[in-house]
């Protein structure tokens, strides 16, 4: 995506990008397409017996399959907008981790430690 | 920052980049704000994953994933909305060359593809209700419901869209105006398979083998 200089200079907008924007578009269809397929075959069929290992290649599946989309579908570069869109991105992938992650990890835990007093009434949570 | 002409005096809102420019973001104020609109849209997201992800396993005595979710269907429904994507992605270019006709086909092709996608949900969704597990069930479904709800929810309003550019299209043919709905139309349309990714991930599929 690099070879698309439209941004720098609205004057200079030549053909040259637009193959290079399609090839791009293109090669994130099938990859799409295939970081789709995999995860749904690997637990549909149960290809691996340990369910863990499976987790953990379907999450980081999806992570790329989520940059795969930002980059060929979105055209998330480092021109676009000068680069505004790239930061509010990033800004935005930082808050969604931190709002994810801290959640399921303090509340894990809040759950976890809860459930070590029979005294009380049970767990909110469940 | 030469190529930012709303900065410009004078240049108030030119939309002449999108003519040459190919189907993105094609300067000016309007797509940067919505690209930011989709970023806010994203936090909204981030909160019901973290909601579900922490309830994800409070069945509350009720169902559980696995007796519940229909991979086969599931599938289906994600092949509907990456294929919707796909020929999203085919409009544009027809759209750039000014070719009215065939932007519109692959636009209407988006539609149908996209309203199969919200059928086969409500399908899902009445399915799920009509054997008990309904949202009010457990906060499992509780956040299920409303996350993949919203999700559907989303969906359904670009529907509303597509065919409102479907209709304007015909209307005005492919002026700036135009262009530059659709590529905030493209650009919302991407973003919600993106949103899909994750609920099919680590909704369905990690609930299903957890």
């Amino acid at each position: 995506m690099s070879t698309r200089p439209v941004h720098l200079a609205p004057e200079d907008h030549g053909t040259a990008h637009g193959h290079g924007s399609r090839r791009g578009y293109r090669i994130g269809v099938a990859l799409a397409i295939l970081l789709t397929v995999i995860p749904f075959w690997l637990v549909m069929s149960g290809a691996l017996p340990d369910m863990a290992v499976t987790a953990a290649i379907i999450f980081a599946l999806a992570l790329v399959q989520i940059v795969v989309h930002v980059v060929s579908f979105l055209h998330l570069d480092t021109q676009s907008e000068g680069g505004w869109t790239l930061l509010a991105f990033l800004f935005t992938a930082v808050i969604v981790v931190l709002t994810i992650g801290g959640s399921v990890w303090v509340m894990y835990h809040l759950n976890t430690n809860m459930m070590l007093m029979p005294d009380s009434a049970p767990s909110t949570m469940r | 920052m030469t190529h930012r002409t709303t900065d410009a005096p004078g240049a108030a809102i030119t939309w002449h980049h999108l003519d040459a420019d190919d189907h993105d973001h094609g300067g000016g104020a309007t797509v940067l704000g919505f690209w930011i609109y989709l970023m806010s849209d994203a936090l909204i997201f981030a909160s019901l994953f973290a909601m579900f992800g922490v309830v994800s396993t409070s069945y509350a005595g009720g169902p559980v994933p696995r007796q519940i979710f229909d991979l086969p269907l599931v599938a289906l429904n994600t092949a509907l909305l990456l294929a919707s994507s796909i020929t999203f992605g085919q409009a544009m270019p027809h759209m750039e060359a000014g070719r009215i006709g065939p932007t519109r086909l692959w636009l209407a092709v988006t539609g149908v593809l996209g309203a199969a996608f919200v059928g086969v949900e409500l399908y899902e969704f009445s399915h799920l209700i009509a054997e008990g597990a309904g949202p009010q069930r457990s906060a499992f479904l509780s956040a299920f419901f409303t996350l993949v709800g919203t999700h559907g929810a989303h969906v359904t309003v670009g529907l509303i869209w597509v065919v409102t550019m479907l209709v304007q299209i015909g209307q005005h043919g492919l002026t700036g105006e135009i262009r530059r709905r659709v590529v905030c139309l493209s650009m919302f349309w991407h973003f919600l398979d993106i949103i899909w990714i994750g609920v099919f991930n680590f909704v369905y599929l990690y609930g299903v083998i957890r």
